[in-house]
């Protein structure tokens, strides 16, 4: 019925007035849409570099904004704490800290022109993407001006921080990698020391490791499984001395021997257990950042772990007689022994900043004042980013043994960590899902997979370009 | 002769504008457009700023190289190549959104409309029943997730617990790359109380005197579903089915959810365990949000819209329950 009632409209309809209607009416749509078109392609903001602080202080009184991720009570207080000496030191700059931040919601504020005046992050894998595409403002303007002598940050934290030549970003303390073992287990064991080489590695952890009479695992001596908490490859690959990329950012995981040979010294020990048992051992282990930790509950007898679980043993007042040590190296890597994995907290000024001037003060301030990043180090324990922060006697942290551990594979010269890259580290994305293929068993050829893998790692790369 | 009167009088109308479009008319029709168009603002804004903007701008972004902070610049079809023959993930992703599609949703649709069939018939305890039923629909997606893959963890779970105490020896379910779909349906299963609701209303409205009359022909109870039921709920169960299809085309959060949880690390690989629960939309999420590859993720968006368009389309055709006549109205 509406069929025919339609035709009859259109037949009768005049056809010259009726046009314009219909023209003004796609106009009227198009408008808009066309204006949101010009507004929204890119993000908001003046996106002009920060304004160098030259020492004739403009100290006209401002309000900056801070976003960061520390979201428990003692780490935002040790942020105000922190804060509070900066305002004591620039009392015209206020700074409104919002603490719980992630780096999704900072890439959302940059893109709609809401940015926060310092934005900092705990994934410097983003910082090539942030780099790349100038969401954070390059700081080498800044640096230049105010002279900041970037020798006391140790080489491989400034490799993170920056990408193909931007410095786009501070490190606002670092993690660093090594081994926790459980003395208590050790002693049990008839084990005087912890392993130096994969090969005493091995032997420990098999002699470490307790079935249930079901065959289960009870205690794992060490967990093997990629995947389990800071299992993961880039932690392991480390103690062969694995180089992701290439010196012109193409994949290395194939021609570097490092990768296969840490993929098999990893799935012989996976295998000695049986990857089902290892998959169902850790689905039954507690929360990583929680007082069920398996190492903390005493199920996992030696781990790989950042610095920070030492506070994490404390404020969880677990019973654990632990000790720390470097991770241990390939055999014929001795020389990398003392080395590790490091990372870290990065920070920056987004595009679209308000006061860039201030902003920079404050990132200056967080990042290179010895008081402020040693004291702050100190109370969320992890590692600080400058030479004198880390010899400062203020640095209460390097009077436990455990804690200084960390310290020492930081000041190694050997620790390397995961390049930035302009696409956020899908190097590191692409890499997992082959790794669990792997450990699983379902990789035939392990040299052709990881060829295939650094194909898959250039092709994203190109989507960058 | 009438023809001859007609044009004399066209002959003698005064020289001048027309009276169609004489000054005053020509306002007038101004005033009624302006009338109309700001009767259909609300619609026109919100259609433009909501629907039309987003997807012309999606479509162009798929062909630009854009991380949405700086410029995008144009690239042509290199999103689409990369994502027909170089994204390592994809068809992993296409594989299990398929699944979802050929089991999940024939199951939710059978689920629902089992229990719904089971609950129109109670006698006492429907409300009750009705309502136990429909109450997990209620319990936000992200927390129901995080339940589930507790209650089935194979070490310490309660669902394998007590499969144990049966003698049966349970599997890995969500840590699992074989199970972790069955779960996830499982999952679906347990909250799909909105589409047995639906269901349930459409049986409640079948004439009671068609189920009479079949009766009385002789009918068994399978006949009377397959000849009275089914014929008369059929546009409730296409639209059941278009919407789950697309749902499960945009399945997110729950894998997103499941897959963290079940990992316990922030590392996470996405779609843990094996890739098994990495979806479609996921890996548009990955590529936008955390690759700075809004572009490519433009272009799977653009993807993921047509072939939503082809199957509910599809869909709507080969429903022979519709009624055509409606249809064609």
């Amino acid at each position: 019925m509406s069929i025919h009632r339609h035709s009859f409209i259109r037949r009768h309809r005049p056809a010259v007035p009726a046009r314009a209607p219909r023209r003004r009416l796609a106009a009227f749509v198009l408008a808009p849409m066309l204006a949101l078109a010009a507004a929204g392609c890119s993000a908001g903001g003046s996106g002009s570099p920060a304004e160098a602080d030259v020492g004739a202080d403009d100290t006209t009184p401002v309000t900056i904004t801070f976003w960061h991720g520390l979201s428990s009570t003692h780490e935002v207080a040790a942020v105000n704490a922190v804060l509070a000496k900066f305002h004591q030191k620039y009392p015209y700059i206020t700074v409104q800290a919002v603490s719980g931040q992630t780096d999704d919601k900072v890439n959302q504020a940059i893109r709609g022109g809401t940015a926060p005046d310092v934005a900092s992050s705990f994934n410097a894998a983003n910082v090539g993407g942030w780099c790349a595409s100038g969401a954070f403002q390059d700081l080498s303007a800044d640096i230049a001006a105010d002279h900041v002598d970037m020798s006391q940050i140790p080489q491989a934290v400034q490799s993170y921080t920056a990408f193909d030549g931007k410095r786009c970003t501070m490190p606002w303390l670092a993690d660093t990698f090594g081994l926790y073992y459980n003395k208590k287990l050790f002693a049990a064991a008839g084990i005087t020391a912890p392993p130096k080489t994969m090969t005493e590695l091995t032997a420990d952890a098999e002699k470490l490791t307790a079935f249930n009479p079901d065959g289960s695992i009870k205690t794992a001596g060490f967990m093997p499984y990629l995947g389990t908490y800071q299992m993961v490859t880039e932690h392991l690959v480390t103690s062969w001395g694995g180089k992701w990329l290439k010196p012109d950012g193409t994949s290395n995981v194939a021609s570097d021997q490092a990768f296969a040979a840490a993929l098999t010294w990893q799935k012989n020990l996976v295998d000695w257990f049986g990857a089902g048992k290892l998959a169902k051992f850790k689905a039954g282990l507690g929360d990583e950042m929680s007082a069920q930790n398996a190492f903390e509950t005493g199920n996992v007898a030696m781990m790989v772990d950042g610095e920070w679980r030492t506070a994490f043993i404390k404020s969880d007042k677990s019973d654990v007689d632990y000790g720390t040590a470097p991770m241990p190296v390939a055999d014929d890597k001795p020389e990398l022994y003392g080395s590790g994995y490091v990372g870290g907290n990065v920070i920056g000024i987004p595009k679209g900043s308000k006061h860039p001037a201030a902003a920079w003060k404050l990132v200056k301030f967080l990042t290179t004042d010895t008081d402020a990043v040693a004291s702050f180090a100190d109370a969320i324990g992890n590692v600080p980013t400058t030479i004198a922060a880390l010899d400062s006697p203020e640095l209460t942290l390097a009077q436990d043994p455990n804690f200084a551990t960390f310290l020492e594979v930081f000041k190694n010269p050997a620790t390397s960590t995961t390049p930035a890259s302009p696409d956020g580290g899908a190097y590191l994305t692409n890499f997992g899902p082959f790794a669990e293929k792997w450990q699983n068993g379902q990789v035939p050829d392990l040299q052709a997979g990881l060829a295939e893998v650094d194909k898959q790692n250039d092709a994203a790369l190109k989507l960058s370009q | 002769m009438g023809t001859l009167s007609l044009a004399t009088r066209t002959a003698r109308r005064p020289p001048g504008p027309d009276p169609q479009t004489s000054p005053a008319v020509r306002a007038k029709r101004r005033r009624t457009r302006v009338r109309i168009l700001l009767f259909l603002s609300p619609w026109i804004v919100g259609f433009t700023v909501f629907l039309a903007y987003p997807l012309v701008m999606t479509l162009w972004l798929s062909f630009t190289n854009s991380d949405m902070i700086s410029s995008p610049h144009f690239v042509g079809l290199r999103n689409y190549r990369y994502m027909f023959s170089d994204d390592p993930q994809i068809w992993q992703a296409v594989r299990n959104t398929g699944w979802l599609m050929a089991v999940m949703v024939p199951a939710q649709v059978l689920f629902a409309l089992g229990v719904a069939m089971v609950t129109a018939r109670l006698k006492a305890g429907a409300g009750l029943f009705r309502t136990l039923f429909y109450l997990p629909a209620l319990a936000p997606p992200v927390a129901a997730t995080v339940a589930f893959v507790c209650l089935f963890n194979p070490s310490s779970g309660p669902v394998n617990k007590i499969l144990g105490l049966l003698g049966v020896h349970g599997p890995l379910w969500f840590d699992s790359p074989v199970w972790s779909k069955p779960a996830l349906t499982m999952l679906t299963l347990w909250g799909s109380g909105t589409m047995m609701v639906i269901f349930l209303a459409a049986l409640l409205d079948v004439p009671a005197e068609l189920y009479e009359a079949a009766e009385l022909d002789g009918t068994n109870p399978l006949q009377r579903f397959r000849y009275v039921t089914l014929p008369t709920i059929s546009p409730v169960v296409l639209f059941a089915t278009v919407t789950a299809v697309i749902a499960a085309l945009q399945y997110f959060t729950q894998a997103m959810v499941a897959s963290q949880t079940a990992d316990g690390s922030i590392q996470a690989p996405p779609g843990y365990p094996g890739g098994s629960t990495l979806t479609f939309s996921q890996q548009l999420y990955t590529a936008g949000f955390t690759q700075f590859h809004m572009g490519y993720a433009c272009a799977l968006a653009v993807v993921l819209f047509i072939v939503a368009m082809v199957f509910t389309v599809a869909l709507l055709r080969r429903a022979s329950g519709f009624n055509t006549e409606e249809a064609t109205q």
